[in-house]
């Protein structure tokens, strides 16, 4: 149907609003991080590079960035292997339990955060695992597993088992079936996970809250403590680093499926 | 029948293969022997047995008792790709991440075949299927009788003694259906394997096969060709599930030597009888049925049945017409373009010698696995 120009312009408008609306917050992160004065006054003043320096120089902040980049690259491999064998059980049992356990390992991204917090916290204060990286690493893949469970149990759904029974009569046995067959079909469901659980966990903040100490910080912990001790326009500076890096990810991501999908059309 | 023992193909015996899903058995008892290089064709309805009959050859359904041997040796408990045999599906089952050539290479690269030998024999089988120009594209790029014939290239290249083809045209229109029938049957006979081909189309069945075994309920009803079928079925089941056929049902008397069927007051005599207790029923073949009008019968003996014209079907080679029987049964009866045509509604009178009529036992369950 052909639109009238008039409501064309008016659609127009709307968009843009609610486009502005969505990434002003992020976007205004970006001027406030070459703030030459040590405020986290809008709009800023002066130009400076300093609070990068001081990102990169100071220990406090880069030992938090590392430690945030171990925790999420751990929780990484390991909510993403778990969580895809556990889509691949569910897959291949039948309807009934399969739905009921679907439920319990979702749990997590449907119970509040503060809640699984606080228990989390309970039971890290017995087990010693405040402040450890055992103790982050098993919470935030807790929380990180329903993103992988999701992503490939969809992958999972529309992907034709009839291959692997094909697959195996031309000779391929269990194992080289899933290598030659299944992984490279459910790949993009699995590596969409992947990076879901990574972004998860290295901005989790909540239950990392509650079990972190001061030997172990993860970045959003410190940059929370930071903001809440001084108006330190280095958490601006992080900030700014954080959206180039998840953009250049999410991106270059979505034109390696993209092109690969096209590949195959 | 035609045996090649100079084949390369494998034997496949089954012997009172049994597959239950609980109380319920999909096969019941099916005995059954391909010779090599045999082109064998499983024909019935749908859930007659004939994919699970296929599927336990191919290794994808264990069976619940009985033999299975291929080439002479036993494969129950044998997985699927232990097997070494070709399978052909109804949905292609290409792999959609991998073009052409390296989903007929799939099976040669499992098999350790080197990259040279490999390269060869993926561009013999493409050739084979008249698809060498498409090598380098993906499945989804091809349209499904295309798609179909690269499945069929990835099934012969490891050189399979045996393939099974479950339904490979059934997805397919109509011309394209017969046109790669001929091909199937002309690479059947380049290969010399044997061939086991699953379908519920019984023209489809009667183009390609050497032999064909009809499957009702989980059981063989008959094995022959389609000859032997049509012109002597063995069962009420058969002869109506191969061509077109009449049958007449009536009170039956039988003098030891002939038996008469008496169908709404009008008698029809065949010089045969049938041993047991089931009452028989006359299968009649559309050629063997002429057609008159009232009175103008010729042949002296033949025995003569009324009715009026129910349906009317040109066929440009001739005309077939559906005739409504006194007792409200329906003849089908064919006549040649030189005959008499007739109308709706018109009496006519329907004459046939004995002698052609098939005496069988009544089976009245076939009518209710028909509809």
């Amino acid at each position: 149907m052909e639109m009238k120009p008039l409501t064309r312009v008016i659609l127009g408008l709307v968009c843009l609003l609610v486009a502005i609306w969505l990434v002003a917050p992020t976007l205004v992160v970006v001027p406030m991080s070459f703030n030459g004065n040590k405020s986290l006054a809008f709009p800023p003043q002066g130009f400076s590079w300093q609070w990068y320096q001081n990102f990169a120089t100071n220990p406090e902040w880069s030992t938090s960035f590392l430690n945030s980049l171990r925790v999420a690259s751990i929780v990484a491999v390991l909510a993403t292997v778990l969580g895809t064998l556990a889509a691949f059980g569910l897959d291949r049992m039948k309807a009934r339990p399969a739905n009921l356990l679907r439920m319990l390992m979702l749990t997590p991204m449907v119970v509040p955060g503060v809640v699984l917090a606080i228990g989390i916290y309970a039971v890290y204060l017995d087990a010693q695992l405040v402040g450890t990286l055992a103790g982050f690493v098993l919470a935030h893949t807790i929380l990180a597993l329903p993103f992988v469970l999701i992503a490939v149990s969809a992958n999972l759904e529309v992907f034709d088992k009839r291959l692997e029974t094909a697959a195996s009569s031309l000779g391929a046995g269990a194992l080289t079936t899933f290598r030659t067959v299944t992984l490279p079909l459910i790949l993009p469901g699995i590596l969409s996970g992947l990076l879901f659980v990574f972004a998860t966990s290295f901005d989790e903040i909540i239950v990392s809250l509650f079990i972190t100490n001061p030997y172990l910080k993860t970045l959003p912990v410190q940059i929370f403590s930071s903001i809440t001790r001084d108006a330190d326009p280095t958490v601006a500076a992080v900030g700014t680093i954080l959206l180039c890096a998840t953009t250049i990810l999410i991106g270059g991501g979505m034109l390696l499926l993209g092109r690969e999908r096209k590949g195959r059309l | 029948m035609n045996p090649r023992p100079d084949s390369r193909g494998a034997a496949i015996d089954l012997e009172s293969v049994i597959k239950a899903y609980g109380a319920f058995k999909a096969l019941d008892g099916v005995s059954l022997r391909i010779e090599p290089g045999e082109f064998m064709t499983l024909l019935g309805p749908s859930g007659s047995g004939k994919t699970t009959t296929l599927n336990v050859i191919a290794g994808f359904t264990d069976v619940s008792s009985g033999k299975l041997l291929v080439g002479g040796n036993s494969v129950v408990g044998v997985p699927a790709h232990k097997r070494n045999i070709g399978v052909v599906f109804q949905h292609y089952a290409l792999f959609p991440h991998m073009t052409v050539g390296r989903n007929v290479a799939y099976p040669l690269t499992l098999r350790g075949v080197d990259q040279a030998k490999r390269k060869a024999r993926v561009a013999t089988a493409l050739d084979m299927v008249k698809m060498g120009d498409f090598a380098h594209r993906y499945p989804s790029e091809l349209s499904g009788g295309q798609q179909q014939r690269v499945a069929l290239a990835r099934a012969i290249v490891f050189d399979p003694p045996l393939l099974l083809m479950d339904e490979p045209l059934g997805a397919l229109d109509k011309k394209l259906r017969e046109w790669l029938q001929l091909e199937i049957k002309r690479i059947h006979r380049e290969l010399g394997t044997t061939f086991v081909y699953v379908t519920h189309d019984q023209e489809e069945a009667l183009v390609l096969s050497d032999r064909i075994a009809v499957f009702n309920r989980g059981r063989i009803e008959q094995v022959g060709t389609g000859r032997q079928l049509y012109d002597e079925p063995a069962t009420l089941f058969v002869g109506r599930f191969i061509g077109d056929s009449t049958v007449l049902r009536g009170e039956a008397r039988s003098d030891g030597t002939s038996t008469a069927l008496g169908i709404a007051g009008e008698t029809v005599t065949a010089p045969r009888r049938i041993a047991g207790e089931a009452s028989p029923v006359m299968l009649l073949r559309p050629e063997k049925l002429a057609i008159h009008r009232p009175g103008q019968a010729a042949g002296a003996g033949a025995n003569r049945l009324s009715g009026t014209i129910a349906e009317a079907i040109y066929l440009g080679s001739g005309s077939k017409y559906e005739v409504k029987l006194a007792d409200g049964s329906v003849a089908i009866v064919r006549s040649p373009l030189t005959g008499e045509s007739f109308g709706l509604g018109e009496k006519v009178e329907l004459c046939f010698d004995g002698a052609d009529a098939k005496l069988l036992p009544d089976d009245s369950t076939a009518d209710t696995t028909l509809t």
